[in-house]
């Protein structure tokens, strides 16, 4: 039987298969080279599909960041009793202070509630013709980190307002609520948008690496002629598609940070009008490791399926 | 080291190609292989390719039984043939080194052998300073060297010629098949499919000759 590989010497072979898989390695992105303008087009596709995904991550991680930020600073209010007492009052307002689970407390009373509201609403003028005065004082009371916490602030609430000369307490949660239901979605509607969009990377590497194929049907024939194995014939095509995840992620990674910084811009004006210190965050080197990482795969991914389908049709005839 | 014993071959539209056909071609000998077109030639050399398998009967080459050859057992035996094509094959976008190279790359041969062995094969077929041309701008003579130093730079056992001397004039026919005498001095084992009946009369080796699919002359001798 003289089917045997063995023409070269065990450690030459592995030495030979390395260098052939560096030269294929090599190869593979010359080709691409080879088709400049071709090969820049499908890599703006690709870097294009792969930035969407990755600009909705980022974005998810801010929001996050924006909901801790703000769940923090949930505050209760307690309104008082209309006929409480000024010395209740201020034992409650001794007691509030020295509660573990508050570290501020502010207090407003009836009178300044109303110099307030005469100053800020349109209805000073109506407030000269009430013969009481009809607003409540106000106990502003910020939670401690511990209870600041959508559920921790609700029990707090609840206890607060249990105590004597308080009417009515209220923990404004429901923008919170909001917010986090808006972002829940967003985050859904970006993962079904990034699968959609991971998967037409797949099929256009696949597509492109069936191009090449096509292009290059003549020398597979003369390969398989001359004693090629399907993997030797089959490498070039997959490096390719490694080729082509790798550069549309790093152009992705591009695209996703010109966008931040644009973005950040005009998130920083708007911020500001709020007080609040947001800055967006970009990608971290983790996460740019995982697009790079993932986008290969998804390239390879592609190219192994275009030469699983097309590369065992082309015989020499 | 080519062996028919009973072969028959059908292709899948019923068209009977080859039909009980037996030979054997001994290591180191040199062969013609002629008869009309259609009278299955090509059908012949596609089997001992492993291109085709034998509907029926056996195909040995070198040891090597083609009908139950794995499909990745296939690349193997075809290193051990050198295939010539009428047409060439010659990848044009290539330079007639990188051309002739590509067996040695395949089997992974070092680079500093792999130049030794594409310049000694260019060499022997007169085109030692044609390394880096373009295929396209070689003359269908030259071209055809070309193929023939790719078919012979991995030095297989056999060497298989399909018409090989089909688009050249006598002299040039003449000076290929010259070739072909030298690499079966060597030792190589020779099979040459041609229809140029001129060409073997003029030569005195062992003729196979099919007819409509039947091998109606084998002989050892020479006709």
């Amino acid at each position: 039987m003289s089917l045997s590989r063995k023409k070269l010497p065990v450690g030459q072979r592995m030495i030979s298969l390395l260098t052939q898989h560096l030269r294929q390695l090599l190869a593979s992105l010359g080709e691409l080279w080879r088709t400049p303008m071709t090969s820049l087009m499908t890599l703006l596709v690709l870097g294009f599909s792969l930035s969407l995904p990755a600009l909705l991550l980022v974005l998810a991680n801010n929001a996050e960041k924006v909901e801790a930020q703000w769940q923090s600073a949930a505050e209760i209010s307690l309104f008082l009793d209309l006929d409480i007492a000024p010395v209740r009052q201020e034992t409650l307002l001794t007691r509030l202070r020295g509660m573990p689970e508050v570290i501020a407390v502010t207090f407003q009373s009836s009178e300044q509630a109303l110099a307030e509201f005469r100053q800020h609403a349109q209805f000073g003028d109506a407030l000269a013709y009430l013969d009481d005065n009809p607003l409540p004082g106000l106990i502003r009371v910020q939670p401690s980190a511990r209870h600041a916490g959508v559920d921790a602030a609700r029990s707090l609430r609840d206890r607060l307002a249990q105590e004597p000369g308080i009417a009515l307490a209220r923990l404004d949660l429901d923008w919170l609520q909001r917010l986090e239901a808006l972002s829940a979605t967003g985050r859904q509607a970006g993962i079904a948008l990034g699968v959609l969009l991971l998967l037409a990377v797949v099929l256009i590497t696949a597509n492109t690496i069936r191009l090449s194929i096509m292009q290059r049907f003549d020398e597979i024939k003369v390969m398989k002629l001359v004693g090629a194995t399907e993997a030797f014939i089959r490498r070039p095509f997959l490096y390719g598609g490694l080729w082509l995840g790798l550069l549309s992620a790093l152009l992705a990674l591009v695209l996703v940070n010109v966008m931040l910084v644009w973005l950040d811009g005009s998130m920083a004006q708007l911020l500001s009008l709020y007080r609040s210190q947001f800055r967006l965050d970009g990608l971290s080197v983790q996460q740019g490791s995982v697009l790079i990482l993932a986008s290969c795969s998804l390239g390879w991914l592609g190219a192994w399926l275009s030469v699983r389908r097309h590369l065992r049709a082309i015989e020499p005839q | 080291m080519i062996q028919f014993e009973q072969v028959s071959k059908v292709y899948s539209g019923g068209r009977s190609a080859l039909d009980n056909v037996n030979f054997h071609l001994k290591r180191g000998e040199m062969a013609f292989l002629t008869g009309h077109s259609g009278a299955g030639k090509s059908t012949l050399l596609k089997l001992i390719t492993a291109i085709e398998r034998p509907t029926l009967g056996t195909v040995t080459i070198n040891g090597a039984d083609v009908g139950q050859l794995k499909r990745h057992q296939v690349p193997f035996l075809r290193r051990n043939i050198g295939i010539i094509f009428q047409d060439h094959n010659l990848l044009m976008d290539r330079s007639v080194y990188d051309n002739v190279a590509l067996p040695l790359l395949i089997e992974g041969f070092a680079e500093r052998e792999i130049e030794k062995r594409v310049e000694a094969a260019l060499d022997m077929v007169g085109l030692g300073d044609k390394l880096g041309y373009a295929p396209m701008h070689l003359s269908g003579g030259e071209q055809q060297r070309v193929g023939i130093a790719r078919a012979v730079v991995a030095r297989p056992p056999l060497l298989l010629a399909d018409e090989p001397t089909g688009n050249l004039d006598p002299k040039l026919s003449m000076e290929i098949l010259r070739l072909f005498e030298a690499f079966n001095r060597a030792g190589t084992t020779v099979l040459i499919a041609t229809h140029d009946l001129g060409l073997i009369a003029r030569m005195r080796y062992r003729t196979l000759t099919l007819k409509q699919g039947r091998m109606i002359c084998a002989d050892e001798v020479a006709a």
